[in-house]
């Protein structure tokens, strides 16, 4: 057998992977929804987040702040085992997908309030002056000035921080969710052979790529035009 | 009868940190009167124009804009600021909309129009400035000229009793300068209050009823147009207007 011949029985066993390709679909499956619900809930919090912010309300800025830095300054697999192994001695036992969520859910929304908040504070004063002097409320200079023109500004940036952290729901597996990566790993103890990685990695591909994609197409084509 | 004056200032004080600013400037506007204001710049003139609509916050001294006291903390300062339009130096249109999404956007939110009234509105008040056919046009796409007036119209479309304009031209390349100038001459022939910061010193000689001359946060001098150009008394006003006849 030669070292290539090695090569492809260990990588690319089509034994192996058409025994647990339903495996890793599923665990695909499982990925998607946990993104899903990490980038929704992520982004929806940090939004709000920075909303309240720029009301300019010291000891509630301080606390966002000290807030955002602690998730952006813990590697997010600290915060899942944090949150698995330690929540239980409080008498919450919430699950690996559960836990899982919420940590890169507080990561994502870590960032995207930062990302969000330059956003805001890039808006030129004359705006807010502008909308004020018509007349309009805090609120609604906010909401229709300048937000609309802070977010465009924000989604290039935000797109991939968003791409970044959702990668990160592959450390789920290490508090046994069966998503991709976890359900590559059991094949490959299963199978003795790691010819199931390579499924995974494909699927991460089909998953990331596209998303990595759009992240260029945004950068380039919501480039501030002057 | 002497009316009510549309806006009266008193004792106006602003300090920026250590930095005083507006030294005690007493301000009254007759209705239908255009008072212009120049000075050098860092005499406070700009300040003096954001106190009378609350953008800064005087240090301390009275505003009261057509009977409303704009310092007391019962008035409510939004509803207040519709009868007082401003326009500013760099425009500061909002680039994501058309020119009458900018006009109408106070109409809908703060006066309370459905859309189709305050487009009526702000067609109008397009039209007023003559750019009824740029309506849907974005700010990228106008000239400054044009992104000026759009910033007039915005301001007009409320209706409001008194109009602050500062420095409306001093962003504009100057054959664009003209078509805002004839904009602002119109307004003022309508009978509209107007408070001019500005440096155009012709429009200030046909068209102002009074020029004021500030210089280090006091108002040195004011009077007639052909008073503080031909004959100024002080000696201030004197070397300011020397200085800018030499260009």
């Amino acid at each position: 057998m030669s070292a290539w011949d090695r090569f492809l029985e260990a990588f690319f066993n089509p034994v192996v992977m058409s025994r647990y390709l339903p495996d890793i679909l599923k665990g695909t499956l499982l990925t998607i929804e946990l993104a899903a619900l990490i980038i929704v809930s992520g982004l929806a919090l940090g939004l709000a987040l920075a909303l309240l912010r720029s009301f300019g309300f010291r000891p509630l800025n301080l606390l966002i702040i000290f807030v955002v830095d602690l998730f952006r300054a813990l590697p997010p697999l600290v915060i899942i085992v944090f949150i698995y192994f330690g929540l239980p001695a409080v008498g919450l036992s919430p699950s690996g997908f559960v836990s899982t969520w919420l940590s890169l859910m507080f990561v994502l929304m870590a960032f995207s309030e930062e990302i969000y908040w330059a956003g805001i504070t890039s808006i030129p004063k004359g705006q807010w002056e502008a909308a004020r002097s018509t007349g309009l409320t805090y609120g609604h200079a906010l909401m229709s000035v300048v937000l609309p023109q802070a977010l465009r500004l924000t989604i290039p940036p935000l797109t991939n921080r968003t791409i970044a952290i959702t990668k990160g729901t592959a450390l789920a597996s290490v508090v046994a969710v069966g998503e991709i990566l976890g359900m590559a790993s059991s094949a490959v103890s299963n199978s003795y052979n790691p010819s199931p990685l390579t499924m995974g990695a494909v699927a991460y591909l089909i998953l990331f790529l596209p998303m990595v994609v759009f992240g260029r197409y945004l950068e380039t084509r919501m480039a501030w035009k002057r | 009868m002497a009316a009510r004056p549309i806006v009266e200032a008193r004792g106006i004080h602003k300090h920026f940190g250590s930095h005083h600013v507006l030294k005690g400037v007493d301000l009254a506007l007759a209705e239908r009167e255009l008072a212009f204001v120049i000075g050098p710049s860092g005499s406070g003139k700009s300040t003096l124009l954001r106190c009378l609509n609350r953008l800064e916050e005087p240090s301390s001294g009275s505003v009261v804009v057509d009977g409303v006291d704009m310092l007391d903390p019962r008035t409510d300062l939004n509803h207040a600021r519709q009868r007082i339009g401003m326009v500013f130096q760099s425009f500061n249109l909002y680039p994501h909309m058309t020119a009458l999404g900018n006009v109408t956007l106070a109409l809908r939110k703060v006066a309370g129009k459905t859309r189709e009234e305050a487009d009526a509105v702000g067609r109008t008040a397009l039209d007023r400035v003559g750019l009824a056919d740029r309506a849907g046009h974005t700010p990228g796409q106008l000239s400054g000229g044009q992104q000026q007036r759009v910033a007039i119209a915005r301001a007009i479309a409320l209706e409001p009793r008194v109009m602050l304009f500062d420095e409306p031209t001093s962003s504009l390349d100057p054959e664009l300068v003209g078509s805002v100038l004839g904009v602002m001459r119109d307004l003022r022939e309508s009978g509209m209050a107007m408070v001019v910061v500005s440096h155009e010193m012709g429009f200030a000689r046909n068209a102002a009823d009074r020029v004021l001359f500030m210089d280090q946060g006091l108002i040195v001098e004011e009077g007639t147009p052909s008073q503080i150009f031909e004959a100024p008394a002080q000696e201030r006003t004197r070397s300011f207007i020397g200085q800018i006849q030499k260009h």
